[in-house]
């Protein structure tokens, strides 16, 4: 792999969409109820098509899932997280998508991002479904979602990073999503923490491959089996 | 479960179909997941589709024990039927 797709902005995305879709797929048969089952592997589906047709533009699609260390992996500390209940899947789904539906708005000359907002809105459309319901639930739900927001915000400022490559602005990006999240949050009755003046916002370096510790072992089991059988068809 | 996730009745119109068919049945905390999740059940997301979903609670469905008065019209009363109406050229979707 030359060093030029490793800084290509396309591969931190491909591995934010590869790594939460991973996520999402070991809720496979552990949802609250079926329906919801179905629509966070639907989610799931959508993220894993988007990466392998960015992966695609950049190279062999499974070299470049299965074969690089956890240090090569660019994407956002954000979707490297652990499942936690269902609060925390759909509180880290809100932020995520909620960002990924603002810049892929932006990228209007890449191909991927013009297919695949449509599906983005769908997952911010579901996550603030379920933010609302949760954070205006029942006393235990509200705790809940609050927890997951306390315990995610300290990732969301990683998205703000500019991805050197990207014709972005960057500020737009971070006040619109602040601007919608903090909506949500107020309708859904939870409370939005801190901002960055609070030092709230300052993990993350997922982009230069600095991962948090949960990442590795879930590296492991998706790798496994690839490495084991290394250029075996399938 | 059953109180909090209530069951809904599905109707979904295809795009170029004329009417909403019954399509299924899902549970759902409330109307806007329904939607949502009938979406994802019963039409694969294709664009231009109409959904309806309605609470099973609210529909009231005819008692099969009544089933012969009800659903058995006088067969020997042709003039019941709109069988002697010529169809006016260019009608379409009768």
């Amino acid at each position: 792999m030359t060093s030029t797709v490793a800084d290509r902005p396309e591969l931190a995305l491909a591995d934010d969409a590869l790594i939460l879709s991973h996520r999402l797929g070991q809720w496979a048969g552990h949802a609250p109820v079926l329906e919801e089952e179905v629509a966070l592997a639907n989610i799931a589906l959508d993220l894993l098509g988007q990466a392998r047709a960015l992966y695609s533009e950049l190279g062999d699609e499974d070299e470049l899932a299965y074969l690089r260390e956890e240090r090569a992996f660019r994407n956002c500390q954000l979707v490297e997280q652990p499942n936690g209940d269902f609060a925390v899947t759909l509180v880290r789904q809100l932020f995520f998508s909620s960002w990924q539906e603002l810049l892929y708005g932006q990228l209007t000359s890449m191909p991927l991002a013009v297919k695949a907002v449509k599906e983005v809105v769908y997952h911010r459309d579901h996550a603030e479904q379920w933010t609302l319901r949760l954070g205006d639930g029942t006393d235990e739900s509200h705790r809940r979602a609050q927890h997951a927001v306390d315990t995610l915000w300290r990732y969301t400022g990683e998205l703000f990073q500019p991805l050197p490559g990207l014709d972005v602005c960057w500020d737009a990006m971070r006040s619109g999503w602040e601007k919608r999240v903090t909506g949500i949050l107020d309708r859904a009755t939870l409370t939005v923490p801190d901002g960055p003046q609070h030092g709230g916002w300052a993990a993350g370096a997922g982009r230069q491959g600095l991962h948090t510790e949960p990442f590795g072992p879930m590296l492991a089991e998706m790798q496994h089996l690839h490495r084991s059988h290394p250029g075996a068809a399938w | 479960m059953s109180s909090d996730w209530p069951l809904w009745e599905v109707f979904v119109r295809s795009r170029r179909g004329l009417s909403h068919t019954h399509a299924g049945s899902l549970h759902a905390p409330d109307a806007e997941l329904a939607l949502r999740n009938a979406r994802d059940l019963y039409t694969r997301r294709s664009e231009g589709i109409s959904i309806w979903v309605v609470p099973s609670s609210a529909v009231t469905a005819s008692s099969p024990d009544e089933k012969d008065p009800f659903f058995e019209p006088a067969a020997d009363k042709p003039y019941r039927h709109p069988t002697f109406y010529e169809v006016p050229e260019g009608v379409k979707n009768l």
